[in-house]
């Protein structure tokens, strides 16, 4: 037997302001119940390690499998999909005859080869599996070919005889909206009497813009491996966020019950929400065709057939009218979003109720009405992508923030601070209680310290006066973001525990790993529960057959869910223990059984003298000679949250993560080239559960949220077909982009108010919209033309053209104005 | 037949003309560290080290993208693939300092990563040079990374020296010799000549077989579209399209005649010395794994409206010497691009060298690239200019530009304003007026009509004022260093 002992065993002394301390006490009132569970969420980890990736050496070395590196019997075959030419119209003539006369081609197959279901939309729906006569959108699946290669697959793709009635296609989701043609409702949010509010203020701030969409780029495409099994089913491996849909979804495309499909998922390379709806489709397909042909079957998209079949972030078009007093704070007012959601529902309903949850980021709307329309138009069926919506709809506030601090001639800075939530105004639009407002005041005002924000924006003042081509931009934004899905019942995870009779542990749990670090601190969490060091626990992967009815890995809750479930399984499993060894190890040795913990490898009971220890091997030997399981299963739901949809009020979130980053750039304003100087950024995320993975996710969700509002731009041609579909044309940030000086900091001494796993915070979504610092820093160096009177309109992607073409509207518009002051 | 060592151990394959490193060691060799991100050259995620012997025999390592790099080229190649770098739990000092720096997220783009660092690792093996952000935005700006930001990739490349030194000893092993190449097979289809006479051979035999250089543009055309190349002719080993040969030419100007085969990377050191603006553009030319492979003659051949090179070679009044059947042929670089992709290359005919002029006394170039990113981009509008200032005059003005018509092109009217005048605002004017006649662009992808007419006409503004800078020593900043010299 192996016995595991370790003499580590440093503690680091919890390190909590006045602030926070209180907020422990007041959080112990709330949270009732007095099982271990709730009792110790209070603390913070003895010592947050910033452990290395999991996979981090695999990652190295090339020894990580992704689902193309996966072994597979020879005989695999190979797909590829005809995709639709065409933006809108019917498939009047579909010959595949050819196709499958083609070199190396085993089976063709098309809508009417579908035994079960042929709507694969996840929540509501919309999406066909194959075209069976609409064609919606460039690059909707119309068939797939499964072939000996995978270049004999794409070969023979090209030999279809297609015929299509061409209808015009609509690609204006303003012009959607205005003809009523939407794929879900409209949904208001309201509080107070807006149109008073705005008749009664001294200035009404009022513009439009466009937000654009993103490609995840993700650098495994979407890919999948299916083998038939001996009965009616199907193994599923997978480069996906959300199993157990995929596993509902082949299911019901097969007509088979759902335990006859175990969809298996070990890592993605890249997921960002492409993989949560956007994998399921690729698997129903290799299923059906594994099941016909009885052999195993991949599918791996090329890059260009990948951002054409998919879809990406919504576009957005924002229009806000907001009232302010004199001193810009807002009154209230109206904002109205309209998500491009492409041809079908997709999760579009949650993302634009996500996109209106956070049209306030971190300021208070006062007396205010919220909008959101949700667009149908022949791209895409627009996705997940991290943040959800929330970082269009914080656009729009964003926007009026450097609106309004134009108009009442004051710094931005100023501005923003100003309509912070504050005591008084601590409710938001749809009726939450914004907590830890004074947080969010203290992270700002380090980070306007830390960031030199003042003198660097006299000194940029100054600049700007002397230098008439290069102008330099200065802001600070900060990030306010709501964490729980705003579907209720998805605020669940399982976990499964098992304990081997060498000590070695095995945790399975509902969530994936895209390289967030999830699979880490999962490992990390059970650890510490059981006392042990990190290598003594695995995660193999994630299964369907192992952990069920699973939520997707989405919205930020990974480890804020499914670190809770696993911890109470390692909970009910230590009670279980301790029970144990009460009675048989130590019996009438007068210990007492409260007192029983796990560290450092062994079972401790009692104090000084009269302690006792023994080592975690030998316990679960005995325990296992003894009768007593080693496996547990463990649950977690999260509590108080609720959002009646009627009525637009609520509290959908758990609680907020906050942020603020400050850029600076410089501008070309004869080129619209422009560069990132400086980055400063201090992000809340509680107590981190391991600072190393949190600091990577603030630091890579900034520069993504960067390329999203800069150097991304997605391109469609008249006839609705994505131009921008390979890395040659649609540019995410490089090595180049990372700005020279990057301070990145968490925040600390701040745990989370709510009992969260260990006191930490969600950290997926909120920094990528940090990256709206950059964007505000370009509307300031351009309104540097205009002698800061005016905030320029830029919409977004704020390409080196659109930077230009708004510095030329500008400088004419100023320049007019002087000359015509002059005369 | 392919030769080839891979990662210290001899390998053989067979392969059709088309087929990609890449696939060779995903589907011939089942070999999967390397990963497939776009299979176009453009994210990295294949990254691979090749090594060729040096002038001294020794093995010299450089980074390729394995996508588009033609398999037979491996030919008498080392190939070193992440899987081989590390000797059992020793990790290669790359490899250590991504794990100790948290480098790797969801691990996709790392294989490729480590490469590259690899690459830099030997580079500075061979010739120790400090780290500055230049030279590691040249290691790493051809690999995208969508999870960490880089600055935990940009700690990796500073510290990795200061990890053990565990580097595998095959890696001097010598390549095999390559097989069969001094004597062809009638029937070959992917052709690698190693003289002028050979090359002259494979035209005349095989006329409208393909060229190839590093692949970096004519792969996509197999990787995107599927093409299958019936036969290929591979000229990166012909001895003369691989020189450097300082000239003079009939009309009394020296330089230097640069073979069509001569890699970006090779090009730079030259550039470096003479030409200043030119040399900054190779950095911001795809990515060090597109130049250590793409060429020259590859980037006129091509004959692309967006190619970064022609621009500057048409304002510096480059001439091509071509050879084909009818023997070798000079003619000057205005005349060789006839429209959209089509060019004066008849049959059977190929670019041996460019002629490039070393600068003459006075003058002045200035390449000033537009694109989307800095870095691994292409161009939305180039513009190329050189002058020389004869007592307050311009002089010799040629203005070149890219992304503005059918074919890289001089700006023949704006030239004609500016020639002969004093470089003031007037003169600029006209000139601005002129290029509105000079060309109608197109709006694509990269940008639209009206953002490449008013930003190429910026560019003769900031010409203006760079001159104005020049007279008068003004310390005021008229463009970002970052981007343009």
């Amino acid at each position: 037997m192996r016995t595991l002992t370790k003499l580590n065993n440093s503690t680091v002394a919890d390190d909590v302001s006045a602030e926070s301390a209180t907020a422990r006490h007041e959080l112990d009132g709330r949270i009732k119940g007095s099982s271990p569970l709730a009792r110790d969420t209070m603390h913070a980890a003895p010592h947050p390690h910033a452990q290395a990736h999991e996979s981090a050496v695999k990652h190295v070395t090339g020894r990580a499998a992704y689902i193309d590196d996966l072994k597979a019997p020879a005989d695999t075959l190979h797909v590829a999909l005809g995709l639709s030419p065409v933006a809108h119209g019917r498939l009047t003539r579909l010959d595949l005859d050819k196709v499958r006369g083609m070199p190396g081609v085993v089976d063709v197959v098309g809508f009417h080869d579908v035994p079960g279901h042929t709507d694969i939309g996840p929540v509501f729906p919309g999406d066909p599996i194959f075209v069976e006569e609409e064609i919606s959108y460039v690059g909707q699946v119309m068939f797939a070919v499964a072939a000996e290669s995978h270049r004999a697959a794409r070969e023979a793709v090209q030999a279809a005889g297609v015929e299509i009635d061409e209808q015009p296609a609509c690609l204006d989701p303003v012009a959607a909206a205005e003809r009523g043609e939407f794929v879900r409702p409209t949904h208001v949010q309201q509080s107070g009497d807006w149109e008073q509010a705005l008749a009664n203020a001294a200035h009404v701030i009022e513009a439009e813009q466009f937000v654009g969409g993103q490609e995840h780029f993700y650098l495994e495409g979407q890919a999948c491996l299916v083998q038939p099994t001996e009965d009616e089913g199907v193994i599923v491996h997978t480069s996906n966020q959300h199993p157990s849909e995929t596993q509902k979804l082949v299911a019901e495309v097969l007509g088979i019950p759902f335990h006859a499909v175990t969809v298996e998922v070990r890592r993605m390379g890249g997921g960002f929400g492409g993989k949560e709806t956007q994998a399921s489709p690729w698997a129903c397909i290799a299923a059906l065709i594994a099941r016909r042909t009885g052999r195993a079957t991949r599918v791996r998209l090329p890059r260009a057939d990948d951002m054409r079949a998919t879809g990406k972030r919504h576009p957005f078009h924002n229009r806000y009218r907001l009232g302010v007093d004199d001193q810009g704070v807002i009154q209230g007012g109206e904002i109205t979003v309209i998500g491009d959601c492409g041809y079908s529902p997709d999760l579009s309903d949650a993302i634009v109720d996500r996109a209106m949850f956070h049209s306030d980021n971190a300021y208070s709307l006062g007396e205010a009405r919220v909008t959101g329309h949700r667009a149908r138009t022949h791209t895409a069926s627009n996705t997940a992508f991290r943040g959800f919506g929330g970082p269009q709809g914080m656009m729009a506030i964003e926007a009026a923030m450097d609106d309004i601090a134009r108009r009442i001639g004051e710094d931005p800075l100023t501005v923003r601070k100003r309509n912070f939530y504050r005591p008084g105004r601590q409710t938001t639009h749809y009726g939450q209680q914004v907590d830890q407002i004074a947080l969010l005041r203290e992270l700002v005002e380090q980070l306007e310290t830390s960031s030199e924000y003042w003198t660097r924006r006299r000194a940029i003042t100054e600049f700007n006066a002397e230098s008439p081509i290069v102008k330099r931009g200065l802001a600070l934004t900060p990030v306010k973001f709501g964490i729980s899905f705003t579907a209720k019942h998805l605020n669940q995870a399982g976990a499964l525990l098992h304990v081997y009779t060498d000590g070695s542990v095995m945790i399975n749990h509902g969530g994936t790993e895209m390289g967030q670090g999830l699979h880490t601190k999962i490992c990390q969490v059970v650890a510490r529960e059981l006392g042990l060091d990190t290598d003594e626990v695995r995660i193999t992967a994630t299964r369907t057959d192992k952990v069920p009815n699973t939520s997707p890995t989405a919205a930020s809750s990974g480890a804020d869910l499914n670190g809770q479930a696993a911890r109470d399984a390692c909970v009910k499993l230590k009670e279980r223990l301790f029970d144990f060894a009460h009675e048989h190890l130590y019996k009438d040795q007068g210990l007492d059984r409260e007192d029983m913990r796990l560290e450092s490898g062994h079972l401790v009971a009692g104090y000084g003298e009269s302690e006792r220890r023994i080592p975690w091997g030998e316990l679960v030997q005995s325990a296992y000679l003894n009768r007593i399981s080693l496996s547990e299963k463990g649950f977690y739901a999260t509590p108080l949250i609720h959002y009646d949809r009627n009525v637009g009020q609520g509290r959908p979130f758990y609680y907020y993560a906050f942020g603020a980053a400050v850029a600076e750039v410089s501008v070309d304003t004869l080129t619209g080239e422009y560069q990132v100087d400086r980055v400063d950024i201090l992000h809340d995320v509680g107590d981190s559960l391991n600072p190393a993975i949190d600091l990577g996710q603030v630091e890579g969700g900034f520069i993504q949220g960067m390329g999203w509002l800069t150097s991304e731009e997605l391109k469609w041609n008249e006839a609705g077909r994505l131009i921008s579909d390979g890395p040659a044309t649609y540019k995410i940030p490089t090595y180049g982009d990372l700005p020279p000086v990057f301070n990145v900091k968490l925040m600390e001494g701040h745990p989370n108010s709510m009992a969260s796993i260990y006191r930490s915070k969600a950290v997926g979504e909120p920094p990528f919209m940090l990256g709206m610092a950059v964007w505000s820093a370009l509307r300031d160096a351009l309104a540097s033309l205009a002698d800061y009177a005016e905030a320029p309109r830029l919409d977004t992607p704020a390409t080196p053209e659109r930077v230009l073409m708004a510095a030329e509207a500008l400088r004419s518009r100023y320049d007019a104005a002087q000359a015509q002051g002059a005369v | 037949m392919i030769d080839f060592m891979l990662n210290g151990q001899p390998r053989r394959c067979e392969a059709t003309p088309e087929t990609s490193v890449l696939e060779l060691l995903r589907e011939t060799l089942g070999v999967t560290g390397t990963k497939e991100g776009c299979a176009s050259g453009d994210c990295g995620a294949c990254t691979v080290a090749i090594g060729e012997p040096g002038p001294d025999g020794e093995l010299r390592y450089h980074s390729a993208n394995a996508c588009i790099t033609p398999a037979h080229q491996l030919n008498g190649r080392h190939l070193v693939t992440v899987d081989g770098l590390a000797e059992g739990e020793a990790l290669h000092p790359a490899q250590a300092a991504m794990v100790a720096c948290h480098g790797s997220q969801c691990g996709f783009c790392t294989p490729g990563i480590v490469m590259s660092l690899f690459t830099l690792h030997e580079q500075q093996r061979q010739a120790p040079a400090p780290l500055t952000p230049q030279r590691l935005e040249a290691a790493l700006g051809g690999n995208l990374c969508r999870c960490t930001g880089y600055r935990p990739i940009r700690d990796a490349a500073m510290t990795m020296s200061a990890h053990p030194d565990h580097r595998p000893l095959w890696l001097d092993a010598a390549a095999p010799k390559q097989g069969e190449q001094a004597d062809p097979p009638a029937d070959a289809t992917f052709l690698q000549p190693t003289s002028l006479a050979e090359l002259n051979e494979c035209l005349k035999r095989h006329p409208r077989a393909r060229l190839v250089a590093g692949g970096t543009d004519l792969w996509l055309e197999t990787t995107q579209r599927l093409a299958r190349f019936e036969r290929i002719i591979d000229v990166t080993r012909v001895a003369e399209l691989n020189a450097v040969d300082e000239a003079t030419l009939k009309d009394g100007r020296h330089g230097w005649w640069v073979g069509a085969a001569v890699t970006y990377s090779r090009l730079e050191p030259l550039l470096e010395e003479h030409y200043d603006a030119f040399a900054h553009l190779l950095h911001r030319l795809g990515s060090q794994q597109v130049r250590n492979r793409g060429t020259l003659g590859g980037n006129i051949a091509n004959a692309s409206p967006i190619g970064d090179t022609p621009p500057v070679l048409l304002s510096l009044g480059s001439r091509l010497r071509l050879v084909g059947p009818e023997g070798e042929r000079e003619l000057p670089l205005d005349e060789f691009f006839l429209d959209y992709k089509r060019t004066a290359l008849r049959e059977g005919e190929a670019i041996r060298a460019i002629f490039l002029p070393r600068p003459a006394a006075g003058q002045t170039l200035k390449v000033w690239k537009l694109s989307k990113r800095r870095e691994d981009d292409i161009s939305a509008v180039l513009g190329a200019f050189t002058w020389r200032m004869e007592d307050g005059i311009l002089r010799d003005v040629r203005l070149a530009f890219g992304g503005m018509a059918a074919t890289p092109k001089r700006a023949a009217r704006a030239e004609a304003a500016l020639e002969g005048h004093a470089p003031d605002a007037s003169a600029f004017l006209a000139a601005r007026e002129a290029l509105a006649e000079d060309f109608q662009p197109m709006s694509d992808v990269r940008g639209s009509a009206d953002y490449r007419r008013l930003s190429a006409a910026n560019l003769l503004e900031r010409l203006r004022l760079v001159i104005a800078q020049a007279e008068t020593d003004s310390p005021r900043e008229v463009m970002l260093h970052a981007y343009a010299h």
